[in-house]
Protein backbone atom coordinates (compact mmCIF):
# COMPACT_ATOMS: atom_id res chain seq x y z
CA UNK A 1 0.00 0.00 0.00
CA UNK A 2 2.82 2.34 0.89
CA UNK A 3 4.53 1.78 -2.45
CA UNK A 4 1.25 2.27 -4.36
CA UNK A 5 0.87 5.59 -2.59
CA UNK A 6 4.46 6.48 -3.47
CA UNK A 7 3.81 5.61 -7.13
CA UNK A 8 0.66 7.74 -7.15
CA UNK A 9 2.38 10.68 -5.47
CA UNK A 10 5.47 10.57 -7.70
CA UNK A 11 3.38 10.59 -10.88
CA UNK A 12 1.09 13.26 -9.50
CA UNK A 13 4.14 15.50 -9.21
CA UNK A 14 5.32 14.59 -12.72
CA UNK A 15 1.84 15.17 -14.16
CA UNK A 16 1.78 18.69 -12.73
CA UNK A 17 5.00 19.81 -14.43
CA UNK A 18 4.82 17.88 -17.69
CA UNK A 19 4.91 20.86 -20.02
CA UNK A 20 5.52 20.63 -23.73
CA UNK A 21 4.30 17.16 -24.62
CA UNK A 22 5.42 13.62 -23.96
CA UNK A 23 9.06 13.95 -24.97
CA UNK A 24 9.66 16.91 -22.70
CA UNK A 25 8.81 14.49 -19.92
CA UNK A 26 11.90 12.39 -20.52
CA UNK A 27 14.38 14.51 -18.50
CA UNK A 28 11.87 14.77 -15.65
CA UNK A 29 11.27 11.04 -15.62
CA UNK A 30 14.98 10.38 -15.75
CA UNK A 31 15.57 12.59 -12.74
CA UNK A 32 12.65 11.29 -10.67
CA UNK A 33 12.52 7.63 -11.65
CA UNK A 34 16.05 6.69 -12.70
CA UNK A 35 18.31 8.92 -10.58
CA UNK A 36 16.25 9.35 -7.44
CA UNK A 37 14.04 6.28 -7.08
CA UNK A 38 16.03 3.79 -9.14
CA UNK A 39 12.75 2.38 -10.46
CA UNK A 40 14.03 2.24 -14.03
CA UNK A 41 16.87 3.42 -16.28
CA UNK A 42 17.11 6.09 -18.95
CA UNK A 43 17.59 3.35 -21.55
CA UNK A 44 14.39 1.57 -20.46
CA UNK A 45 12.53 4.86 -20.54
CA UNK A 46 13.64 5.42 -24.11
CA UNK A 47 12.37 1.96 -25.04
CA UNK A 48 9.01 2.69 -23.40
CA UNK A 49 8.78 5.87 -25.47
CA UNK A 50 9.38 4.00 -28.71
CA UNK A 51 6.68 1.49 -27.82
CA UNK A 52 4.36 4.33 -26.78
CA UNK A 53 4.91 5.89 -30.19
CA UNK A 54 3.26 2.94 -31.99
CA UNK A 55 0.54 2.06 -29.48
CA UNK A 56 -2.68 4.00 -28.99
CA UNK A 57 -3.08 6.82 -26.55
CA UNK A 58 -1.07 9.56 -24.96
CA UNK A 59 2.62 8.63 -24.69
CA UNK A 60 2.98 10.00 -21.18
CA UNK A 61 0.24 7.65 -20.02
CA UNK A 62 1.82 4.71 -21.80
CA UNK A 63 5.08 5.35 -19.99
CA UNK A 64 3.25 5.75 -16.66
CA UNK A 65 1.58 2.39 -17.24
CA UNK A 66 4.92 0.70 -17.96
CA UNK A 67 6.57 1.96 -14.79
CA UNK A 68 3.53 1.25 -12.61
CA UNK A 69 3.10 -2.29 -13.85
CA UNK A 70 6.82 -2.98 -13.56
CA UNK A 71 6.75 -2.00 -9.89
CA UNK A 72 3.38 -3.32 -8.72
CA UNK A 73 1.46 -4.98 -11.55
CA UNK A 74 -2.00 -3.78 -12.53
CA UNK A 75 -2.57 -1.90 -9.28
CA UNK A 76 0.71 -0.11 -9.76
CA UNK A 77 -0.30 0.93 -13.27
CA UNK A 78 -3.62 2.25 -11.97
CA UNK A 79 -1.76 4.20 -9.28
CA UNK A 80 0.71 5.82 -11.70
CA UNK A 81 -1.94 6.69 -14.30
CA UNK A 82 -4.36 8.08 -11.71
CA UNK A 83 -1.49 10.10 -10.28
CA UNK A 84 -0.43 11.35 -13.66
CA UNK A 85 -3.99 12.43 -14.54
CA UNK A 86 -4.85 14.11 -11.25
CA UNK A 87 -3.04 17.40 -11.91
CA UNK A 88 -4.20 17.98 -15.51
CA UNK A 89 -7.82 17.09 -14.63
CA UNK A 90 -7.92 19.58 -11.76
CA UNK A 91 -6.21 22.29 -13.82
CA UNK A 92 -8.59 21.90 -16.78
CA UNK A 93 -11.64 21.77 -14.51
CA UNK A 94 -10.57 25.05 -12.96
CA UNK A 95 -9.90 26.62 -16.36
CA UNK A 96 -13.19 25.32 -17.78
CA UNK A 97 -15.12 26.64 -14.81
CA UNK A 98 -13.50 30.04 -14.31
CA UNK A 99 -10.90 31.09 -16.85
CA UNK A 100 -12.28 31.00 -20.34
CA UNK A 101 -9.45 33.01 -21.90
CA UNK A 102 -6.61 31.65 -19.79
CA UNK A 103 -4.32 31.03 -22.77
CA UNK A 104 -4.76 34.61 -23.98
CA UNK A 105 -3.59 36.23 -20.74
CA UNK A 106 -0.38 38.13 -21.42
CA UNK A 107 1.42 36.85 -18.32
CA UNK A 108 0.61 33.27 -19.29
CA UNK A 109 1.91 33.79 -22.82
CA UNK A 110 5.21 35.29 -21.63
CA UNK A 111 5.69 32.57 -19.04
CA UNK A 112 5.16 29.85 -21.59
CA UNK A 113 7.40 31.44 -24.18
CA UNK A 114 10.09 31.17 -21.49
CA UNK A 115 9.16 27.59 -20.60
CA UNK A 116 9.34 26.55 -24.25
CA UNK A 117 12.98 27.65 -24.36
CA UNK A 118 13.67 25.46 -21.35
CA UNK A 119 11.78 22.53 -22.87
CA UNK A 120 13.93 22.49 -26.00
CA UNK A 121 17.11 22.63 -23.91
CA UNK A 122 15.87 19.71 -21.82
CA UNK A 123 15.00 17.69 -24.91
CA UNK A 124 18.38 18.46 -26.50
CA UNK A 125 20.15 17.14 -23.43
CA UNK A 126 18.05 13.98 -23.36
CA UNK A 127 18.97 13.33 -27.01
CA UNK A 128 22.67 13.88 -26.33
CA UNK A 129 22.61 11.48 -23.40
CA UNK A 130 20.73 8.74 -25.27
CA UNK A 131 22.73 9.07 -28.45
CA UNK A 132 25.59 6.80 -27.35
CA UNK A 133 23.42 3.84 -26.44
CA UNK A 134 21.08 4.23 -29.44
CA UNK A 135 23.28 5.10 -32.40
CA UNK A 136 25.94 2.43 -32.04
CA UNK A 137 27.08 1.67 -35.61
CA UNK A 138 26.67 2.63 -39.27
CA UNK A 139 23.32 0.89 -39.61
CA UNK A 140 21.75 2.73 -36.67
CA UNK A 141 23.24 6.04 -37.85
CA UNK A 142 21.66 5.59 -41.29
CA UNK A 143 18.37 4.60 -39.68
CA UNK A 144 18.52 7.70 -37.47
CA UNK A 145 19.09 9.95 -40.50
CA UNK A 146 16.32 8.32 -42.54
CA UNK A 147 13.72 8.50 -39.77
CA UNK A 148 14.83 12.03 -38.88
CA UNK A 149 14.42 13.22 -42.48
CA UNK A 150 11.09 11.48 -43.01
CA UNK A 151 9.69 12.91 -39.84
CA UNK A 152 11.26 16.40 -39.94
CA UNK A 153 10.31 17.03 -43.58
CA UNK A 154 6.96 15.24 -43.48
CA UNK A 155 5.33 18.54 -44.46
CA UNK A 156 7.14 18.53 -47.80
CA UNK A 157 6.48 14.90 -48.70
CA UNK A 158 3.62 13.98 -51.03
CA UNK A 159 2.20 11.60 -48.42
CA UNK A 160 2.57 12.02 -44.71
CA UNK A 161 3.92 8.83 -43.14
CA UNK A 162 2.38 8.43 -39.67
CA UNK A 163 4.87 8.21 -36.81
CA UNK A 164 3.54 4.77 -35.89
CA UNK A 165 4.40 3.44 -39.34
CA UNK A 166 7.93 4.87 -39.12
CA UNK A 167 8.45 3.16 -35.78
CA UNK A 168 7.17 -0.18 -37.04
CA UNK A 169 9.37 0.03 -40.16
CA UNK A 170 12.40 0.90 -38.01
CA UNK A 171 11.71 -2.06 -35.75
CA UNK A 172 11.41 -4.38 -38.74
CA UNK A 173 14.65 -3.00 -40.23
CA UNK A 174 16.44 -3.51 -36.92
CA UNK A 175 15.17 -7.05 -36.67
CA UNK A 176 16.25 -7.86 -40.23
CA UNK A 177 19.69 -6.29 -39.76
CA UNK A 178 20.34 -8.12 -36.52
CA UNK A 179 19.27 -11.43 -38.06
CA UNK A 180 21.63 -10.89 -41.00
CA UNK A 181 24.40 -10.05 -38.55
CA UNK A 182 23.69 -13.15 -36.49
CA UNK A 183 23.74 -15.35 -39.56
CA UNK A 184 27.10 -13.92 -40.61
CA UNK A 185 28.55 -14.37 -37.13
CA UNK A 186 27.16 -17.76 -36.15
CA UNK A 187 28.39 -20.15 -38.83
CA UNK A 188 25.66 -22.75 -39.09
CA UNK A 189 24.55 -22.20 -35.50
CA UNK A 190 20.74 -22.40 -35.78
CA UNK A 191 18.71 -19.93 -33.76
CA UNK A 192 15.75 -21.22 -31.79
CA UNK A 193 13.99 -17.87 -31.34
CA UNK B 1 -26.38 7.54 -19.08
CA UNK B 2 -24.56 10.56 -20.45
CA UNK B 3 -21.53 9.46 -18.39
CA UNK B 4 -21.49 6.10 -20.17
CA UNK B 5 -21.69 7.82 -23.56
CA UNK B 6 -18.83 10.10 -22.61
CA UNK B 7 -16.72 7.13 -21.59
CA UNK B 8 -17.58 5.24 -24.79
CA UNK B 9 -16.89 8.15 -27.15
CA UNK B 10 -13.55 9.04 -25.58
CA UNK B 11 -12.58 5.39 -25.36
CA UNK B 12 -12.85 5.24 -29.15
CA UNK B 13 -10.52 8.23 -29.43
CA UNK B 14 -8.11 6.67 -26.95
CA UNK B 15 -8.10 3.40 -28.85
CA UNK B 16 -7.50 4.73 -32.35
CA UNK B 17 -5.23 7.72 -31.89
CA UNK B 18 -1.76 6.27 -32.27
CA UNK B 19 1.37 8.34 -31.69
CA UNK B 20 0.73 10.83 -28.95
CA UNK B 21 -1.30 13.91 -28.15
CA UNK B 22 -1.72 15.57 -31.52
CA UNK B 23 -2.91 12.31 -33.06
CA UNK B 24 -6.15 12.76 -31.12
CA UNK B 25 -7.02 15.95 -33.03
CA UNK B 26 -8.83 14.44 -36.03
CA UNK B 27 -10.94 12.33 -33.67
CA UNK B 28 -11.79 15.33 -31.55
CA UNK B 29 -12.94 17.34 -34.58
CA UNK B 30 -15.09 14.43 -35.68
CA UNK B 31 -16.56 14.08 -32.21
CA UNK B 32 -17.43 17.77 -32.05
CA UNK B 33 -19.49 17.33 -35.23
CA UNK B 34 -21.17 14.11 -34.17
CA UNK B 35 -22.04 14.87 -30.58
CA UNK B 36 -22.23 18.65 -30.26
CA UNK B 37 -20.54 18.38 -26.85
CA UNK B 38 -18.03 21.01 -27.88
CA UNK B 39 -17.29 23.08 -30.99
CA UNK B 40 -14.33 23.10 -33.38
CA UNK B 41 -13.42 26.44 -31.81
CA UNK B 42 -13.27 24.78 -28.41
CA UNK B 43 -10.73 22.33 -29.85
CA UNK B 44 -8.58 25.20 -31.12
CA UNK B 45 -8.81 26.93 -27.73
CA UNK B 46 -7.85 23.70 -26.05
CA UNK B 47 -4.71 23.41 -28.16
CA UNK B 48 -3.64 26.79 -26.78
CA UNK B 49 -4.57 25.80 -23.23
CA UNK B 50 -2.72 22.50 -23.56
CA UNK B 51 0.40 24.34 -24.62
CA UNK B 52 0.15 26.42 -21.47
CA UNK B 53 -0.70 23.67 -18.98
CA UNK B 54 1.02 20.40 -18.18
CA UNK B 55 -1.53 18.01 -19.69
CA UNK B 56 -1.70 16.43 -23.14
CA UNK B 57 -4.27 17.76 -25.57
CA UNK B 58 -6.31 14.54 -25.67
CA UNK B 59 -6.56 14.34 -21.91
CA UNK B 60 -7.39 18.02 -21.59
CA UNK B 61 -10.09 17.89 -24.25
CA UNK B 62 -11.68 14.89 -22.58
CA UNK B 63 -11.74 16.64 -19.21
CA UNK B 64 -13.09 19.84 -20.74
CA UNK B 65 -15.80 18.23 -22.88
CA UNK B 66 -16.86 15.95 -20.05
CA UNK B 67 -17.14 18.88 -17.66
CA UNK B 68 -19.17 20.96 -20.12
CA UNK B 69 -21.54 18.05 -20.71
CA UNK B 70 -21.96 16.58 -17.25
CA UNK B 71 -20.04 18.57 -14.65
CA UNK B 72 -17.13 17.25 -12.63
CA UNK B 73 -18.21 13.58 -12.82
CA UNK B 74 -18.41 14.04 -16.60
CA UNK B 75 -14.88 15.41 -16.71
CA UNK B 76 -13.52 12.49 -14.77
CA UNK B 77 -15.56 9.89 -16.71
CA UNK B 78 -14.44 11.17 -20.14
CA UNK B 79 -10.79 11.30 -19.08
CA UNK B 80 -11.07 7.77 -17.70
CA UNK B 81 -12.55 6.60 -21.01
CA UNK B 82 -9.70 8.16 -22.98
CA UNK B 83 -7.02 6.59 -20.82
CA UNK B 84 -8.48 3.09 -20.48
CA UNK B 85 -7.61 1.49 -23.86
CA UNK B 86 -3.97 2.56 -23.82
CA UNK B 87 -3.51 1.42 -20.23
CA UNK B 88 -4.90 -2.03 -21.01
CA UNK B 89 -2.78 -2.41 -24.14
CA UNK B 90 0.42 -1.34 -22.40
CA UNK B 91 -0.29 -3.71 -19.50
CA UNK B 92 -0.37 -6.58 -22.00
CA UNK B 93 2.80 -5.40 -23.76
CA UNK B 94 4.61 -4.84 -20.45
CA UNK B 95 3.92 -8.41 -19.39
CA UNK B 96 5.11 -9.71 -22.76
CA UNK B 97 8.20 -7.53 -22.61
CA UNK B 98 9.21 -8.76 -19.15
CA UNK B 99 9.15 -12.33 -20.41
CA UNK B 100 10.85 -11.81 -23.76
CA UNK B 101 13.17 -8.92 -23.05
CA UNK B 102 16.35 -10.92 -23.67
CA UNK B 103 14.88 -12.75 -26.67
CA UNK B 104 17.01 -12.28 -29.78
CA UNK B 105 14.09 -11.15 -31.93
CA UNK B 106 12.90 -8.58 -29.40
CA UNK B 107 16.47 -7.34 -28.92
CA UNK B 108 16.83 -7.09 -32.72
CA UNK B 109 13.65 -5.06 -33.00
CA UNK B 110 14.85 -2.63 -30.35
CA UNK B 111 18.16 -2.31 -32.20
CA UNK B 112 16.11 -0.56 -34.91
CA UNK B 113 13.58 1.15 -32.62
CA UNK B 114 16.21 3.00 -30.58
CA UNK B 115 17.71 5.22 -33.29
CA UNK B 116 14.16 5.83 -34.62
CA UNK B 117 12.99 6.91 -31.21
CA UNK B 118 15.93 9.30 -30.79
CA UNK B 119 15.29 10.69 -34.29
CA UNK B 120 11.69 11.47 -33.37
CA UNK B 121 12.70 13.03 -30.08
CA UNK B 122 15.14 15.23 -32.03
CA UNK B 123 12.35 16.35 -34.37
CA UNK B 124 10.04 17.05 -31.42
CA UNK B 125 12.77 19.20 -29.88
CA UNK B 126 13.36 21.07 -33.14
CA UNK B 127 9.64 21.75 -33.48
CA UNK B 128 9.61 23.36 -30.05
CA UNK B 129 12.84 25.23 -30.87
CA UNK B 130 11.33 26.64 -34.06
CA UNK B 131 8.59 28.33 -32.05
CA UNK B 132 10.72 29.20 -29.04
CA UNK B 133 13.90 30.48 -30.69
CA UNK B 134 13.00 31.57 -34.23
CA UNK B 135 10.86 34.36 -35.54
CA UNK B 136 10.04 33.03 -38.98
CA UNK B 137 7.41 35.69 -39.66
CA UNK B 138 9.88 38.56 -39.23
CA UNK B 139 12.54 36.72 -41.20
CA UNK B 140 10.26 36.19 -44.17
CA UNK B 141 9.44 39.89 -44.19
CA UNK B 142 13.02 41.18 -44.01
CA UNK B 143 15.30 38.23 -44.85
CA UNK B 144 17.93 39.62 -42.50
CA UNK B 145 19.62 37.19 -40.14
CA UNK B 146 19.17 39.59 -37.25
CA UNK B 147 15.41 39.06 -37.41
CA UNK B 148 15.52 35.28 -37.70
CA UNK B 149 16.51 34.56 -34.12
CA UNK B 150 14.72 35.66 -31.01
CA UNK B 151 17.98 36.73 -29.42
CA UNK B 152 16.90 36.88 -25.79
CA UNK B 153 15.39 33.41 -26.08
CA UNK B 154 18.60 32.15 -27.65
CA UNK B 155 20.62 33.68 -24.83
CA UNK B 156 18.38 32.02 -22.26
CA UNK B 157 18.77 28.68 -24.07
CA UNK B 158 22.57 28.90 -23.94
CA UNK B 159 22.57 29.85 -20.26
CA UNK B 160 20.14 27.04 -19.45
CA UNK B 161 22.16 24.52 -21.43
CA UNK B 162 25.39 25.32 -19.58
CA UNK B 163 23.68 25.69 -16.20
CA UNK B 164 21.86 22.37 -16.53
CA UNK B 165 25.15 20.62 -17.31
CA UNK B 166 27.06 22.23 -14.44
CA UNK B 167 24.47 22.50 -11.70
CA UNK B 168 22.49 19.25 -11.93
CA UNK B 169 19.43 20.90 -10.42
CA UNK B 170 16.00 19.36 -10.80
CA UNK B 171 14.55 20.20 -14.26
CA UNK B 172 11.49 21.72 -12.57
CA UNK B 173 13.69 24.46 -11.11
CA UNK B 174 14.89 25.37 -14.60
CA UNK B 175 11.30 25.34 -15.88
CA UNK B 176 10.25 27.70 -13.09
CA UNK B 177 13.22 30.02 -13.70
CA UNK B 178 12.42 30.11 -17.42
CA UNK B 179 8.82 31.03 -16.72
CA UNK B 180 9.93 33.94 -14.51
CA UNK B 181 12.51 35.08 -17.08
CA UNK B 182 9.80 34.90 -19.74
CA UNK B 183 7.49 37.13 -17.73
CA UNK B 184 10.17 39.63 -16.62
CA UNK B 185 11.77 40.04 -20.04
CA UNK B 186 8.48 39.77 -21.94
CA UNK B 187 9.35 36.86 -24.20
Amino acid sequence: MKELWELYWTFLKIGCVNFGGGYAMLPLLERELADKKKWTTLEDLRDYFSIGQCTPGVIALNVSTFIGSKRKGILGAIATCAGFLTGPIIIILIIAAFLRNFAELEVVQHAFAGIRVCVCVLIAQAVLRLWKSSVVDVFTLVLYLVIFSLSAFSGFLPVKVPAAVLVILAGAAGLAASLVKARKAGKGKEGDA
Amino acid sequence: MILLRLIAEFMKTGLFSVGGGLATLPFLYEMSQNTGWFTANDVADMIAVSESTPGAIGINMATYAGFKTAGIPGGIAATFGLALPSVVIILIIARFLQKFRSNRLVEGTFYGLRPASIAMITVAGLNVARIALLNLGAWEASHSLGDLFIWKALALAVVLFVAQKKLKWHPVIFIAISAVVGIVFKF
